[in-house]
This record gives structure tokens, C-alpha cells and sequence, in this order.
């Protein structure tokens, strides 16, 4: 399990910029990152090096901003690699509220960010089967 | 300590108060007739000389006054005497348009300061306390006002002005303030930043708030009693009659007693002119009865509100005028419905949501759409979209439910609605459907 901070930003420019000012200016990494949006609105998704900085970071540059328990894989980084825990998931009746997905420079791995209902359960699932999941720990360090 | 800061006429009979305005009406229409030239002119054409006012009730023989009136005479048009007696300006904050310039000679400060003195005293406070002013300084009546009647009460004054709530609340608590004065939107930002903070104001000697400048709700004040540990009282006042200090609540809360001694207040109908009994909603009208340099008669607040001249069980015996109820320049028609603001604001509270919100209004053809913004917060949030999109949903059918219309809302960053002078732009109507008079 992987902590993501997710932002709220209005649908207009420079809203992604002044996240990333507040996390550069505290020299915090991002490991990755997802937008999400609607019409309106967006919600920026990430994960970073330090979580409780971070959220302290952007708490004082005005961000709204949450902290969420969402699934990390760690699966090679082959053709074909995401079948396996997707397949999983989906034969165990777990919907995917979002998901994306990162690399780092080794390419030995590639890494999953999945949000799920109950991601205990999911986590279970998955380390039956032999599926490498992320710690926090891990992704502070990668 | 005194429960009332002017006994003597505070709680004067109605005979004896019909008699003073009266005596100050007579003269003040004088005053006016000879020295401000719209007024010469109005009354002329009306056929009103000075000496046809005998009486309280031939006011209703004397020209309106429009706030169009003060901007087309801008800057100094309306005072009535020369400027080298003129010992201070304040304007008004200009968030509808060009800003009102008005003037006070020693003698109108020195009534300013009395009125604001009495409605610290109806609020309980005696000149034991701290009187902590978080208004703003400068133009702005608030501050200069305020801090006025806590110097005439023989209060501690402590001259904070408005912003930098961190150093508000270190001020607060370290220098010990018994009195807040600001307004109430902001008070509610400091409760929740001193619950944010970690201070318990249970342990603050502060015990009163003196809250206006701006309309509110009964909900925002159980929300801020609650975050501040205070008991809050709503004051009323404009800038054009003199700021804070034309009406105040006592400790009964059932409305707020008009300074009569110093100001008329009539209600009247928006659309006849026509003055309005006791009980009927109506727009707020002001005349001033001692004021010198500005002194308007029949000023049209574009409030509305209701007064009652029964007694109130605190003694006093001032006219009491409600809260206002609606602006009449503020009232949207939206779809054939009629909508306050503060009916959103209501909603808004309800829910818990924040109450940084503006309305916009637009037409599209024939077509009105309304959108309300509202600011999105933590408690709110969820890094999920469709949750989001829900709670706007969510909202949208609370405000059909409680307005009989349903706005489109839509959710934004903190601090991206535009404030003037601390308060919320709480409507844009780009369809212009009230002329700017």
C-alpha cells in the first residue's frame, strides 16, 4: 500500500505549476503523476519522496489537498506484464476506480498506481498469486 | 454599570422622541435647503419650502435621495458646509461602482463616536474591556468608526484593522481582547483558523462580537458563537448616514434600535415611494437629523427590512429595524424566481460548504442560466472525480429543493473568488437587468 497525495485545481492555467512550484521549492520528488479532469475541475494525483512534507507544502500554498491509500504494483517492465494483476483483479470482482502507471530509469520495473474500494482485500489477492506489490518505504527510495 | 450608554434618551418616550426629531427635522431641512444645491432644486420643483416641514409626518413631502445622486455629485456636491470645517473624509468601499466621498465636522465625529459607543454598551460591553477592532483602517467607516465609539466608552482600544488572521489571533490571545469587531465573514475565517491553529477559545477572555458591513445569516451566527465562544450582535450602518453606529442589537436580539435621536428611518415601497406601517417589508429609508457636513435626507439604502415600535424588553425605547432581509438592487429574478443571495448562503451552510461563494447570472436568448461558484475545501474533497461531480449534484438538487430553481454548480480552487475590501463579489449578473440607479 502507497500513500498518493491528490489536489484540487480549477480548470484553468497555472493551476498545475503552483503544485509543482510548492513541492520544488521544499525539494520533494515526484515519482508520478496523473491528472484527472472534468469540465470544471481537476484533480491532480501524485506520488511523491516525501508525503507528509508535501502535504504540508501545498496546505500552506492554499491547495486543497487529500491523502490516499492506493495500490502499488511492481511488474516487470515486458509486453504483456500488465495482463497478469488485471486479470486478477477484475476474475475477484474488484473495480478500478483509476489507474496509472510509471517507470524509473532502471526499466528493469514497471510500477502500477491503482485505486480500488478495499485495498486490503486487493492487496491479498494479489500477494497469493505472487504479485510484487510497492511499499511506501520503497517508493520514498526508488 | 449603566445598561445603556444615553439613559436619558435611549429609553425617552415616544412623545418626547416625536418631539426632538421634530425640533432637529425642521432645522436640518434649513440647513440643507440653504446649502446643498440638489436639495434646493428637488424641493423647488416639488413646490417644498423649508418652512411647509411642521411636522414628522410632512417628511413624506421631501425628496428621495439616490445613491445615483451621490456618484453624479461626486466628490464634494453634497456636503453642507465649507470644507475648512470639515475635519475628516471616508468614502465608501466602491464595490458597486464609483466610490461615495462623505465629510464630518468635529461635532458629527463626535455624534458618530456616541453611536457606536451605545451599541457596545447594548452589546454588553462596559470600558473594563479590550475592544479588539479587526474592521479595516482607512477610508472604510468600519475601523474609524468602531474604534471611535470603544475611545468614547473609555474601552481599551486595540486598533488590530483587517488581515494577517495569524497575528490577529496571536493578538487576540496574547493582548487578552473581551470585544471583536469585524465582519461577520471574516470572524467566521477566524474561528475556523484559530480551530486550525489548535486554539482553544474557550480559555480567550473574548466574550462579544459586533459584527456587520455586510448582510448574514442566523446560521452564520450560531456558526461563529459556536468557533469563537462569544455571543455575536449585528449592527447595522452605511457609510452615506454615517457608517457603523445607525442601528444596533441589545441583548434581546429581536432587531436593532435605530439611533433616532439621530437618524429617521422610514420604510417604503420600492416601486410608489409610498411609506410603509410597521410589520411591512419595504426598502430602508434614512434621513439625517444632527449630521452637518453630510447630511442626507430620505437616502434609499436599497436594503429591505421591516421595523416595529413595540416595546422592547430591554428598556429602550428606539425603533428596532430588522436585519436586512434582501438588497433591492440584489434581488435576482432568475426564471420568473426571486432569489437572495442569502438563501445560497443558507444552503451553503447547511451543508457545511464553504461560504466563499459567488452567483453568476446569465442569459443566453431568452434564456437565464445561473451558476453558483463555491470554494472547494479539504472537508469536502476527495481525489476521486465522480464524488465530486456527485456532491455538485448533490447541491444542485438542495438548491432546487430550497430556491425552486436549479443553478449550476460548480466547485474552484480556494481564494479564486475576487473579495474588495474582505467581502465576496457575492453576484455577477452580467445581464444587467436593474439599471445603476
Amino acid at each position: 500500500m502507497i500513500k498518493q497525495i491528490s489536489i484540487f485545481a480549477s480548470n484553468e492555467p497555472g493551476q498545475i505549476i503552483k503544485v509543482t512550484d510548492a513541492l520544488s521549492s521544499q525539494g520533494i520528488d515526484i515519482r508520478a503523476m496523473c491528472v484527472a479532469d472534468t469540465q470544471d475541475f481537476g484533480i491532480i494525483r501524485l506520488i511523491v519522496s516525501d508525503t507528509i512534507k508535501a502535504k504540508e507544502a501545498l496546505s500552506s500554498h492554499k491547495c486543497v489537498v487529500s491523502t490516499t491509500d492506493v495500490l502499488g504494483i511492481k511488474i516487470p517492465d515486458k509486453t504483456g506484464a500488465t495482463k497478469k494483476p488485471l486479470e486478477l483483479l477484475a476474475n475477484n470482482g474488484i473495480n478500478i476506480d483509476y489507474m496509472y502507471a510509471f517507470i524509473t530509469v532502471s526499466k528493469e520495473f514497471a510500477y502500477l498506481v491503482l485505486r480500488v474500494q478495499d485495498t486490503e482485500n486487493a492487496e491479498k489477492i494479489l500477494a497469493q498469486a505472487g504479485i510484487e506489490l510497492l511499499t511506501q518505504e520503497e517508493v520514498e527510495n526508488l | 454599570m449603566s445598561k445603556y450608554f444615553s439613559p436619558e434618551v435611549e429609553t425617552a418616550s415616544r412623545e418626547e422622541l416625536d418631539k426632538l426629531q421634530t425640533e432637529r427635522l425642521i432645522e436640518q431641512v434649513k440647513h440643507v435647503y440653504d446649502n446643498v444645491p440638489l436639495y434646493r432644486e428637488r424641493m423647488d420643483k416639488l413646490k417644498v419650502k423649508p418652512e411647509d416641514i411642521k411636522s414628522l409626518d410632512d417628511l413624506k413631502k421631501l425628496p428621495f435621495t439616490s445613491k445615483q445622486d451621490l456618484r453624479d455629485t461626486y466628490p464634494y456636491g453634497m456636503f453642507a458646509v465649507p470644507m475648512s470645517e470639515v475635519t475628516r473624509i471616508q468614502a465608501s468601499s466602491g464595490t458597486t461602482g464609483k466610490q461615495i466621498v462623505v465629510g464630518y465636522t468635529d461635532d458629527d465625529l463626535d455624534v458618530w463616536d456616541t453611536c457606536c459607543a451605545r451599541q457596545l454598551v447594548a452589546a454588553g460591553a462596559t470600558k473594563e474591556d479590550k475592544v479588539h477592532v479587526s474592521y479595516g483602517y482607512g477610508l472604510f467607516t468600519g475601523g474609524l468608526g468602531l474604534h471611535g465609539g470603544s475611545h468614547k466608552l473609555g474601552c481599551t482600544t486595540i486598533p488590530v484593522s483587517s488581515g494577517n488572521t495569524a497575528r490577529q489571533l496571536t493578538i487576540m490571545k496574547d493582548f487578552g481582547s473581551d470585544v471583536l469587531g469585524c465582519t461577520p465573514s471574516y470572524a467566521m475565517y477566524l474561528g475556523e483558523s484559530a480551530a486550525k491553529a489548535g486554539i482553544d477559545t474557550s480559555k480567550l477572555p473574548l466574550r462579544i462580537g459586533i459584527f456587520g458591513a455586510e448582510p448574514w445569516t442566523e446560521e452564520m451566527r450560531r456558526n461563529i458563537e459556536k468557533s469563537l465562544n462569544i455571543k455575536a450582535y449585528d449592527i447595522y450602518g452605511l457609510t452615506e448616514i454615517c457608517g457603523p453606529g445607525v442601528a444596533y442589537e441589545c441583548a434581546e436580539q429581536k432587531g436593532m434600535h435605530v439611533n433616532e435621536d439621530h437618524f429617521i428611518i422610514e420604510i417604503i415601497d420600492p416601486e410608489t415611494g409610498e411609506p410603509k406601517p410597521d410589520g411591512e417589508k419595504g426598502e430602508i429609508v434614512f434621513s439625517c437629523l444632527t449630521k452637518k457636513a453630510f447630511p442626507l435626507l430620505r437616502f434609499r439604502t436599497k436594503d429591505i427590512g421591516i421595523i416595529t415600535h413595540e416595546k422592547c424588553a430591554c428598556g429602550r425605547t428606539f425603533v428596532r429595524m430588522s436585519k436586512p432581509l434582501g438588497r433591492v438592487d440584489d434581488m435576482l429574478i432568475v426564471r420568473g424566481v426571486n432569489l437572495f443571495p442569502s438563501q445560497i448562503e443558507a444552503v451553503l451552510l447547511g451543508m457545511n460548504h464553504s461560504p466563499n461563494y459567488q452567483i453568476i447570472v446569465d442569459r443566453s436568448g431568452s434564456l437565464d442560466s445561473i451558476e453558483v461558484d463555491i470554494e472547494m475545501n479539504e472537508e469536502h474533497f476527495s481525489d476521486k472525480t465522480s464524488d465530486i461531480t456527485k456532491m455538485e449534484k448533490d447541491l444542485e438538487n438542495e438548491f432546487k429543493s430550497a430556491l425552486g430553481i436549479t443553478p449550476k454548480v460548480k466547485l474552484v480552487s480556494p481564494d479564486t473568488i475576487p473579495r474588495s475590501e474582505g467581502k465576496a463579489v457575492r453576484v455577477v449578473d452580467k445581464r444587467k437587468v436593474y439599471e445603476d440607479k
